[in-house]
């Protein structure tokens, strides 16, 4: 039987180090995910936002510290079923329809076709289903990314700028959709580079040059740093820790 | 190994083929194409029967390799291969996939060359057809296994087409399609016989000359299934889940 911490932290990181070819990464990073919350991942590009989450999803070695993901450590087979992964870029077959596409995906994390119907409707895409993702739009052909995860009913959604080039209706619509998500059930970690987006989490990490320079609900963040808007929120934070 | 994961890759990957018509027809076509070719460049005298009895097991393994180690590699540059790894897939349902979708293409190739060749061309062997159809086959797997292998030696699809003369160039020079093996210096003998085209050409000409060749077919056709596991092992080990 897992422990209720256990149950109740999606995701902990203890002094995590992690290096890419010798180049240390991220250093000393410490921080829990709770289960059933969105967490931003905040931070310039650069500063090892998307390596983190590659190590979250055990496709990335750990060179210190440790990962508790989902109970496990991330490299632990029993996990893949429960994680969807999006990457940055589109990382879809683009010879292939949006239903193909998510379909293969379903069959991989063992759910049947009545799964794929209700992801590419989450994501807005049933009107072009059976488009292939070369004729659709960059921001749809994301969506159609974005559709090939939540059709495994992931227990941990890690999303890597899922928001890059959509316009505000779509974006509203998505983060709508990841609220339902979370209120259902799913742990969320979503990248972004736009401060705003922040607003829309229940914490943020902050990130800069490869270390956690804050882990605070958007709110707190705001009043702590006596500012009204994110990206000064983040800027003072940073003069701060250069300071 | 997860069947389930397996079947669905395969059928992933005939889905795509199916969506490119231009690549179905060139592995369909182009092998037949350049038998026929070979057929009017030698008028057809009796060394075209030796040589395109050869070229059934070449042109073969030398379209699929092609054609995998470009699609493999670009499963590798657009990040799905990543994000496979992140699924319950196991590396071994992604090759096997890829080997058993590509055995189907290369199955539809070979019935299109032997029968143009025996029918067509007059390309005659006094062993059965259906033991052509079967080194044919092996031989393909094996530019199958091969390609998966070689893409991970490749970052750009231009560098990957560039693995086809240094791997398939070789074999074909030492196959004992140019020259006869037995005339070979000992060191390059020993390279053929290193070489998997060499088995599959060993096989193709036990059934031009034997009535009954199923040994020599079996024999090199084991070979041929080994080489395709080594090179698919091989190939499993140059996608590390997880990245230093």
């Amino acid at each position: 039987m897992l422990n209720s911490t256990l149950v109740e932290t999606a995701v902990a990181a203890d002094r995590l180090e992690v290096s890419r070819r010798g180049t240390p990464v991220l250093h000393q990073l410490t921080f829990t995910v709770p289960t059933g919350a969105i967490v931003g991942l905040m931070g310039p590009s650069g500063c090892g936002k998307t390596t983190l989450m590659r190590t979250i999803v055990g496709v990335q070695r750990i060179a210190g510290g440790s990962l508790t993901v989902l109970g496990s450590t991330p490299d632990d087979p029993a996990n893949r079923p429960r994680l969807g992964y999006v990457t940055q870029a589109v990382s879809v077959y683009r010879d292939l329809t949006v239903r193909q596409n998510a379909a293969y995906f379903a069959a991989l994390q063992g759910f049947s076709v009545d799964h794929v119907d209700d992801a590419v409707a989450a994501v807005g895409l049933t009107p072009y289903a059976d488009r292939r993702v070369e004729q659709l739009s960059g921001g749809q052909a994301s969506r159609a990314s974005l559709a090939c995860a939540l059709v495994g009913d992931p227990d941990l959604l890690v999303l890597d700028e899922p928001t890059v080039g959509l316009d505000p209706v779509t974006r509203e619509e998505l983060w709508e959709h990841l609220r339902a998500l979370a209120d259902a059930g799913t742990t969320l970690l979503v990248s972004s580079h736009v401060m705003d987006e922040a607003e829309r989490c229940d914490s943020v990490l902050l990130m800069r040059d490869g270390r956690l320079l804050e882990h605070l609900p958007p709110r707190q963040l705001l009043e702590r740093t006596h500012t009204d808007s994110m990206d000064r929120a983040f800027l003072t934070l940073i003069k701060e820790h250069a300071a | 190994m997860n069947p389930h994961a397996t079947i669905a890759t395969i059928k992933r990957i005939l889905l795509q083929l199916r969506a490119d018509h231009r690549t179905v027809g060139l592995i369909v076509g182009v092998p037949t194409l350049l038998l026929t070719l070979l057929y009017f460049v030698y008028n057809g005298s009796a060394v075209f029967d030796r040589l395109a009895l050869t070229m059934l097991g070449i042109l073969p393994m030398l379209v699929m390799f092609l054609v995998t180690s470009v699609a493999m590699l670009r499963e590798r540059t657009t990040g799905t291969l990543e994000r496979l790894l992140t699924t319950p897939l196991h590396r071994a349902d992604l090759l096997l996939g890829y080997g058993i979708a590509f055995a189907v293409a290369a199955l539809a190739q070979s019935l299109v060359i032997v029968a143009v060749a025996h029918w067509l061309l007059g390309v005659d062997t006094a062993g059965p057809l259906a033991w052509v159809l079967l080194v044919a086959i092996c031989a393909a797997t094996v530019g199958v296994a091969t390609g998966l292998l070689a893409s991970a030696f490749a970052r750009t699809e231009f560098q990957a087409v560039q693995f086809m003369p240094l791997v398939i160039g070789p074999q074909v020079f030492l196959c004992g399609l140019l020259a006869p093996r037995d005339g070979m210096p000992e060191l390059l003998r020993w390279l053929s016989d290193a070489l998997p085209m060499t088995y599959a050409v060993k096989a193709l000409q036990a059934i031009g000359r034997q009535s009954d060749p199923t040994t020599d077919v079996m024999q090199n056709a084991g070979v041929l299934l080994a080489f395709t596991v080594v090179a698919l092992g091989l190939a499993a080990g140059s996608m590390p889940r997880r990245t230093r």
